[in-house]
């Protein structure tokens, strides 16, 4: 256990190293951040002096050195754009992130069973072509596009929720806020959560809807049907279960494109996260602050497969065997 | 009874203040990048700071140079080297310290300093001294008659409040610490900061010790801005009603805004004009297959100059959102040349006769460069530029890009044809022959990447700088646009205009320099 806790631990660093190494040498061709922080009356005297002062003259592996050195200490340094800590400008803006992305896998996970499992048992009804036919929009519609037509329906024409932001928020300990406990701000997280949990609504009700089928196939269901169980017993408590495994592993792997594809609805919706964040700084190539949420972003993948893989080794006792212990 | 007539009186009084004093939700694009008022050196950073800071002079919703902090400013009689600022008496702070010329002594040196962006405009002064409490003397190393132009973004901070929160330099990045200076602000301005949060929302509240309560109409009581990056999004929110007033109305939401009852648009010309630079002076181009530089022939830029059709740019890519050009400054800066400001009508048969007389009847190739994020419908004039220009022979291979990589490559001076759109903050020609014509040369021509070099021209954009006699500079300005308009050296498109959405009750009107200044802003009823 601990030799295989310890080889994943190093595959993630070893990621993390490869991640920063790319971002590092991306960022040369997305532009020249001097040019952005001093205005149109600098000269090239001062625009050399700055750029020595922020070490963007030295050469690109000494930058990635000096970086990760200060990353292991995460020290993230100062934001170009707006000359205040990274990491404190990321930590402010995660906990919308994070709400925005929870809620909206909450319904996109609720709603994709629940259509899956209808769609799969009322196959030939007319209500399950009809979400059928509309989760066709969810796969096919980009995020943007789904979230201009939702602003325009129920903040412009019909004036039901609003257009864009957080409403208000409440501080919950040092740093966290939330919009969970306002009116106003559950009321402005149901248009994004709808945008962001589209799609994966959509994914997880296909996938679902095919298990299922596979499922009410087979034998043990239909001896279940022959020992006169209730088709509620027979849909839900046998057949649903064994359709959630490809299921969870889906929703897992979801979670953090979730997060990381929060960069258009954010935009969209101007909702106050790190994509919205880290969009504002690849305009003015803000450096710093691409670094860390990049950073941030592997971090969340790594360790949600770190996770997703100790979970198996303990569910799977075949992965168990060839080290012998326990 | 005496008292109570006062005091009816009083309250009388009152009620109207707050019958006046409405809320005002205000959305543009960008936020402000900082409360410092020296470290940024940008548009939507100043029209912030406006609303909190004051300076010493300001651009009014006309564009005319007002008393700020300043009274009184002229040059001093004996010494022409010496501009006199009268301050205000009886100002203080938001947090109640009261105004002297040692603050303000304070703030031109802390501008000036070699962290601060704002360096770049005080350039010429030598040294800022107190004659007194209430006498600013400002000195330069030559006489410079454009000093208060330079002025007009150039924020006053109080010395002591400074000292206090050791924010007495600007940002320093190498440093990698937030300053007190970034979030917190303590000017003299109309309205003062009650929450900030970055590229979120900043409430601020009107300052009722500011003092020109009386001389302006300060009928906002609380100012709510909220930045919205997506133009739908700001668009949406207008029109739902979570915001009174949108700044920066996308071009294709205008004619429909217009529509809306209860919103009406307010436009105006914007301190921008768009143009084509072409490098005239590298021996051979970089992307092209013609054997010599055929930029550094006159006839073929007055062949570029003819077939670029501005007016069908206007019609098409702006949808009448513009004003076609004959000149590169917009009509409000002084020096400009008014007579050549004429739109060149297209003329395709002069302008293949050109070409074929320079020897490139056949045409050639070249490279237009152009960002894609800067300006209203930057690509799509770039694209229509390229079909312009096949009509004569000339095939454009077009590269659009986010202006931070089309302007790091320009400044490189990588490009052989680029599209770039000026702004004049000094709203002075000087400041468009310093950076665009004069020959590109140590502080100067900073922005001339068309090799274009005349010593006339150089000569000429030195005096104008120092020149104080009105009708002498005039002279000079009107010689200076006369040359580079027979040179042929930049292809001018259109003046940009300004428009911005508002519900149909407020007062307001367009600031060319696209900086509101709420001070202004009326309620009808």
């Amino acid at each position: 256990m601990l030799a295989f806790l310890i080889q994943r631990v190093l595959q993630a660093i070893f990621v993390m190293l490869m991640v920063s190494l790319f971002a590092f040498s991306l960022f040369h061709y997305v532009g020249d951040p001097v040019l952005n922080m001093l205005g149109q009356e600098a000269t090239e005297a001062d625009r050399a002096a700055l750029r020595a002062q922020l070490g963007l003259d030295q050469p690109v592996v000494v930058q990635f050195w000096n970086f990760i050195v200060n990353a292991v200490q995460l020290e993230f340094g100062i934001s170009y754009r707006s000359a205040r800590p990274v990491t404190e400008m990321i930590l402010e803006r995660l906990p919308a992130t994070l709400e925005l992305a929870i809620v909206s896998a909450i319904f996109a996970v609720v709603l994709g069973i629940v259509f899956g499992v209808y769609t799969a048992i009322a196959r030939g009804s007319l209500l399950s072509k009809f979400i059928m036919a509309v989760s066709l929009i969810g796969v096919s519609l980009p995020t943007f596009l789904i979230g201009v037509l939702l602003i325009y329906l129920f903040a412009v024409n019909l004036g039901w929720l609003p257009a864009f932001g957080r409403g208000e928020t409440v501080r919950i300990g040092s740093w966290w806020t939330t919009g969970l406990l306002t009116a106003s701000g559950l009321r402005s997280l149901i248009l994004p959560a709808i945008t962001l949990g589209l799609f994966q609504l959509t994914l997880i009700m296909r996938l679902v809807r095919a298990e299922m089928l596979e499922v009410l196939r087979t034998d043990y269901i239909k001896f279940a049907r022959a020992r006169g169980l209730p088709q509620r017993v027979v849909n839900l408590r046998h057949a649903l279960k064994n359709t959630l495994i490809p299921v969870i592993t889906i929703i897992g792997l979801q979670l953090g494109t979730i997060i990381a594809f929060a960069i258009i609805t954010e935009t969209v919706f101007q909702w106050p996260g790190v994509g919205a964040l880290f969009i504002t700084a690849v305009r003015f190539v803000d450096i710093p602050l691409m670094a860390a949420y990049l950073m941030m972003i592997a971090l969340v993948f790594v360790l949600i497969n770190l996770v997703v893989d100790l979970l198996y080794y303990v569910v799977d006792p075949r992965l168990r065997v060839p080290g012998g212990s326990k | 009874m005496l008292k109570n007539i006062v005091f009816a009186c009083a309250l009388a009084v009152a009620t109207v203040a707050i019958a006046a004093a409405e809320p005002l939700r205000w959305t543009r694009s960008a936020d402000g990048l900082t409360l410092d008022p020296h470290a940024q050196n940008e548009g939507p950073t100043h029209a912030l700071n406006h609303q909190i800071f004051d300076t010493l002079v300001f651009r009014d919703m006309d564009l005319i140079l007002q008393p700020g902090l300043a009274t009184k400013w002229y040059i001093q009689p004996d010494n022409p080297r010496v501009w006199v600022f009268e301050i205000r008496r009886g100002v203080s702070f938001h947090e109640g310290q009261a105004l002297t010329a040692h603050d303000v002594v304070f703030s031109l040196n802390r501008a000036r300093h070699e962290y601060s962006d704002m360096r770049g405009l005080l350039t010429s002064i030598k040294e800022v001294r107190a004659a007194d409490d209430y006498t600013v003397h400002v000195e330069t190393e030559a006489p410079n008659p454009l000093l208060p132009n330079n002025l007009t973004n150039l924020f006053i901070m109080s010395r002591e409040w400074a000292k206090q929160h050791g924010v007495e330099n600007p940002q320093n990045y190498a440093a990698g610490e937030e300053t007190y200076a970034v979030r917190n602000a303590n000017g003299t301005g109309p309205f003062r900061v009650k929450s900030r949060e970055p590229d979120v929302r900043t409430v601020l509240v009107r300052n009722d010790s500011y003092w020109g309560i009386k001389h302006f109409p300060m009928e906002i009581s609380e100012l709510i801005f909220t930045p919205i990056e997506s133009a739908a999004t700001r668009v949406a929110a207008l029109l739902s009603g979570e915001v009174d007033l949108l700044q920066e109305t996308p071009v294709q939401d205008i004619g429909r805004l217009g529509n809306v009852p209860g919103i009406r648009n307010e436009q105006g010309a914007e301190n921008r004009t768009i143009f084509l630079g072409m490098d005239m002076g590298s021996p051979r181009l970089r992307t092209s297959n013609a054997k010599n530089n055929p930029f550094a022939d006159r006839r073929v830029r007055e062949a570029i100059n003819l077939a670029v059709d501005a007016t069908t740019i206007q019609r098409t890519v702006m949808r009448g959102n513009s004003q076609p050009a004959g000149v590169i400054v917009p009509p409000f800066v002084n020096g400009y040349p008014k007579d050549l400001d004429r739109v060149v009508p297209a003329d395709l048969d002069r302008a293949r006769k050109l070409m074929a007389e320079a020897g490139y009847g056949n045409g050639f190739r070249v490279t237009l460069h152009c960002p894609n994020d800067r300006y209203v419908n930057d690509e799509q004039i770039c694209q229509a530029v390229v079909s312009m220009l096949s009509r004569i022979g000339i095939t454009v291979d077009l590269v659009a890009q986010t202006r931070s990589l089309h302007f790091a490559e320009l400044a490189r001076g990588e490009y052989d044809f680029y599209l770039l759109g000026w702004g004049v903050p000094t709203l002075d020609s000087e400041y468009v022959f310093n950076y665009l014509y004069h020959t590109k040369k140590g502080d100067r021509g900073t922005w001339n990447f068309t090799g274009y070099s005349n010593p006339r021209v150089d000569e000429l954009t030195v005096a104008m700088g120092r020149e104080i006699d009105v009708d002498a500079r005039n002279a000079m300005m009107e010689e200076a646009w006369r040359i580079v308009h027979a040179d042929i050296v930049y292809i001018p498109i259109h003046h940009q205009m300004l428009t911005w959405s508002m519900r149909d009750n407020i007062d307001f009107k367009v600031q060319s320099e696209n900086t509101p200044h709420f001070k202004y802003l009326k309620f009808k009823r």
